[in-house]
C-alpha cells in the first residue's frame, strides 16, 4: 500500500504516538509512584508524601510488613483461596461447559436459558446474604470465600465457545469406541482446549486474587483476611496498621511504608506475570465480545 | 448415553440453583417485618410498608439518580473513548509499539479497586497528595477532594476510564481487525483519504459491535458498580450526595441499619427496575437489527 508522507500524516503519527506514550505513563506512574514510596523512610512520606524516587532509600517497611503476621496471614489465605478457587471453578465450569458444547444435548437450550436467566434477575442481596450466613452457616468459614464464584456465567460462556471449535469428528469417533462423554472430555477434549482452559483458569485466578466482597460481607475472624480486605483495612484506617504491630519489636510504626509495601507486594505477582498472561486475556475477552 | 453429560452438567446447575435460584425466592423478605429469631418463614407480614418507606425518602431519588447518571457516563465517555483509542492505536504503524502500549494501557484492569483506591489517595490527599503538592508549587490553594461531593462525578469517571480503557481496546481493536481489507482497497482506489476511509469505512462497519456493546451495558443500568465506588469512596458521608448509588445504599443498610425488609425492598426494586432495562434493550436491539435474536435472546 502505498503511503502518502504528507506533513499532515506525519504530524498525525506524531501526535498519535505521543498521545499513546502520555496515556502508556499515565498507566504506569501510579504503580511507580507506589513502588518508590515504599522504599522511602517513613519520616519522608509524613513530611513530603509520595514520589517517585526515594529520597533516602530503605527496606524497613519491607521488613515491618514481613514481620507482622496479619499481613503474613492474609498472603497465605489469598494464596489458598486462589489456588483452591481457580481449580474447583476450572472444574465446576468445565464440567457444565463442555455438555453445553454438545448440539445434540436434549434440554440444551433449557439450561442455557436458565443459566442466562441468572444474568437478568436476582434475588438481590439481602437474600444471597441471608441464604449464606445463616442457612448455609457458611461465615468465617475458608469455604465462602470460594463457592460462592465457583461458575461465572461469562466464562462459563467463553469456555463453551473453546470447546465448540473441537471438530466434532474427533469426539464422535471416541464416542463410537466406545467411551463415555465423561472420558471424552477428559482424555481428549480437554488436552486440546489447552489454551482455552488456561484462559478462562487465570480469569478465574485474577478474580480471586483481587475478591474482597466475599470477605468484606462473610469474615470476621482475624484468621481469614485475605489480603486485599487487608488492605481496605490499612486505607481506611492508618491507625490499624499501628495496631497489628508488636510494640516491643517496633519502637516506630511506619504506617504509611507498610501500606506502600503491602501494596505492591499485592500486586507484585500481577506485574511479574502480566506479560505472559496478557494474550490469554486477550483472546478470552475477543472470543467472549464476539459470542456476546 | 447422554445421561453422563446431564450428570457432568449437574454440579454447575446446582451451583445456579444454590447461589442464583434460590435467593430469588428470598425477595419475599421485602414483604415482611424479618427478624432473626423468625427466620425467612417466621417473620411477619408487612405488606407493602418497606417499599413505601424507601419511596417516601428522598434516598429513592438521590441513590436512583447516582446510580443511572453515573452509569450514563461511564457508558457514554467510557464507550467514546475506548472506540477513539481502538481506532488511533490501529493507525499505529509499528505493530511493535502498538503491542507495547496495548499493553500498558490493559494494565490497570488487573489491579484491584481496592488498590486503585491506595493510588488516587495518593493523588488526592488534601496535606501531601501529588495533585495539591502541584498546586502548592505553583502558587494555588489546595483542594478538599475528600469533602467536595461536586468534583466527584468526574474523578470517577476519570479513574473509571484509567481502568477499563484497556479492556474495551482489546474487544473494538478485534473488531476492527475484522474488517474486511478489501473495503479499505476500494475506497482507496476510488480516492479516499485515511482519514475518509476511518469515517466512512470502520466507523460504519464498528457500529454493531459498538452497539451490542452498547445495548449490554444499558441493560445493566440499574446496577451500580460496587466495588469501585465502595473502595474509592468508601464510608465518606460527605461524598454520598453524588456517589452513594443503589448498590452501596443496599450494602450500608444492611450492615448499619440491619432492617432486612427494608433492605430487601430496595434491592428487589433494583431487580426489577434492572430486568425491565435488559428486556427493554434487548427488545430494542431486535428491532434495530431486524433478527430474530437480539443481544441477550
Amino acid at each position: 500500500m502505498v503511503e502518502h508522507k504528507s506533513f499532515g500524516f506525519r504530524l498525525f503519527n506524531m501526535f498519535n504516538y505521543l498521545f499513546f506514550c502520555v496515556a502508556g505513563a499515565a498507566c504506569l506512574v501510579p504503580f511507580l509512584i507506589v513502588l518508590g514510596s515504599s522504599f522511602e523512610t517513613e519520616q519522608v512520606l509524613k513530611d513530603r508524601g509520595f514520589s517517585l524516587i526515594p529520597q533516602h532509600f530503605t527496606l524497613y517497611a519491607y521488613r515491618t510488613v514481613f514481620e507482622l503476621h496479619t499481613v503474613v496471614q492474609s498472603f497465605v489465605v489469598s494464596i489458598t483461596i486462589t489456588v483452591l478457587g481457580t481449580l474447583s471453578a476450572l472444574l465446576f465450569t468445565a464440567l457444565l461447559a463442555y455438555p453445553l458444547a454438545q448440539k445434540e444435548m436434549k434440554f440444551r437450550g433449557w439450561i442455557l436459558g436458565y443459566v442466562l436467566l441468572t444474568m437478568l434477575f436476582s434475588g438481590g442481596l439481602v437474600p444471597w446474604y441471608i441464604l449464606i450466613s445463616k442457612y448455609l452457616q457458611l461465615k468465617d468459614t475458608l469455604w465462602v470465600l470460594i463457592l460462592p464464584y465457583l461458575v461465572n456465567p461469562f466464562n462459563m460462556f467463553v469456555l463453551k465457545s473453546f470447546f465448540e471449535t473441537i471438530p466434532r469428528e474427533i469426539t464422535e469417533s471416541a464416542r463410537i469406541d466406545g467411551a463415555s462423554h465423561l472420558r471424552t472430555f477428559l482424555t481428549i477434549v480437554a488436552p486440546l482446549s489447552t489454551p482455552g482452559l488456561a484462559t478462562i483458569a487465570l480469569f478465574y485466578a485474577l478474580g480471586y486474587w483481587n475478591d474482597w466482597w466475599l470477605s468484606l460481607n462473610f469474615i470476621e475472624s482475624d484468621r481469614l483476611v485475605p489480603v486485599q480486605l487487608l488492605l481496605k483495612k490499612m486505607i481506611s484506617n492508618l491507625t490499624f496498621i499501628s495496631s497489628q504491630v508488636d510494640t516491643s519489636k517496633f519502637i516506630q510504626v511506619p504506617a504509611n511504608g507498610v501500606q506502600m509495601a503491602t501494596t505492591i507486594i499485592s500486586i507484585g505477582p500481577i506485574v511479574l506475570v502480566y506479560p505472559y498472561i496478557q494474550k490469554y486475556f486477550v483472546k478470552g475477552l475477543t472470543i467472549g465480545s464476539i459470542k456476546g | 448415553m447422554n445421561r453422563t453429560l446431564y450428570l457432568m452438567a449437574l454440579p454447575g446447575i446446582l451451583f445456579f440453583f444454590v447461589f442464583c435460584y434460590l435467593p430469588m425466592f428470598g425477595v419475599i423478605i421485602a414483604f415482611k417485618n424479618y427478624n432473626f429469631q423468625g427466620g425467612i418463614l417466621g417473620s411477619p407480614w408487612a405488606g407493602f410498608d418497606n417499599f413505601e418507606f424507601f419511596f417516601t425518602s428522598p434516598d429513592l431519588f438521590r441513590v436512583t439518580y447516582n446510580t443511572l447518571f453515573l452509569n450514563a457516563l461511564f457508558i457514554v465517555v467510557g464507550t467514546a473513548v475506548a472506540v477513539g483509542a481502538a481506532v488511533l492505536l490501529n493507525e499505529i504503524r509499528s505493530k511493535y509499539g502498538a503491542r507495547i502500549f496495548q499493553t500498558l494501557i490493559f494494565f490497570p484492569y488487573f489491579i484491584s479497586w481496592i488498590v486503585v483506591a491506595l493510588f488516587l489517595g495518593t493523588f488526592l490527599a488534601y496535606e501531601k497528595g501529588i495533585i495539591n503538592r502541584l498546586l502548592v508549587d505553583v502558587g494555588l490553594e489546595r483542594f478538599d477532594f475528600m469533602n467536595s461531593p461536586a468534583v466527584w462525578p468526574a474523578v470517577l469517571v476519570i479513574v473509571y476510564l484509567w481502568k477499563s480503557t484497556g479492556y474495551g481496546v482489546i474487544i473494538y481493536l478485534a473488531a476492527i481487525s475484522g474488517i474486511n481489507p478489501d473495503y479499505y482497497e476500494a475506497a482507496r482506489i476510488d480516492g479516499a483519504s485515511r482519514l475518509q476511509q476511518v469515517l466512512r469505512i470502520l466507523l460504519p462497519q464498528l457500529r454493531p459491535t459498538i452497539l451490542v456493546l452498547f445495548i449490554l451495558a444499558v441493560g445493566r443500568i440499574f446496577y451500580g458498580d460496587f466495588g469501585m465506588i465502595y473502595a474509592l469512596v468508601g464510608d465518606n458521608g460527605q461524598l454520598y450526595s453524588t456517589t452513594d448509588v443503589i448498590d452501596t445504599y443496599v450494602f450500608r443498610s444492611m450492615r448499619t441499619l440491619g432492617d432486612m425488609g427494608m433492605t430487601s425492598a430496595v434491592g428487589l426494586y433494583q431487580s426489577l427496575m434492572g430486568m425491565l432495562m435488559i428486556l427493554i434493550t434487548n427488545w430494542i436491539s431486535k428491532k434495530l437489527s431486524d433478527e430474530k435474536q437480539g443481544v441477550l435472546f
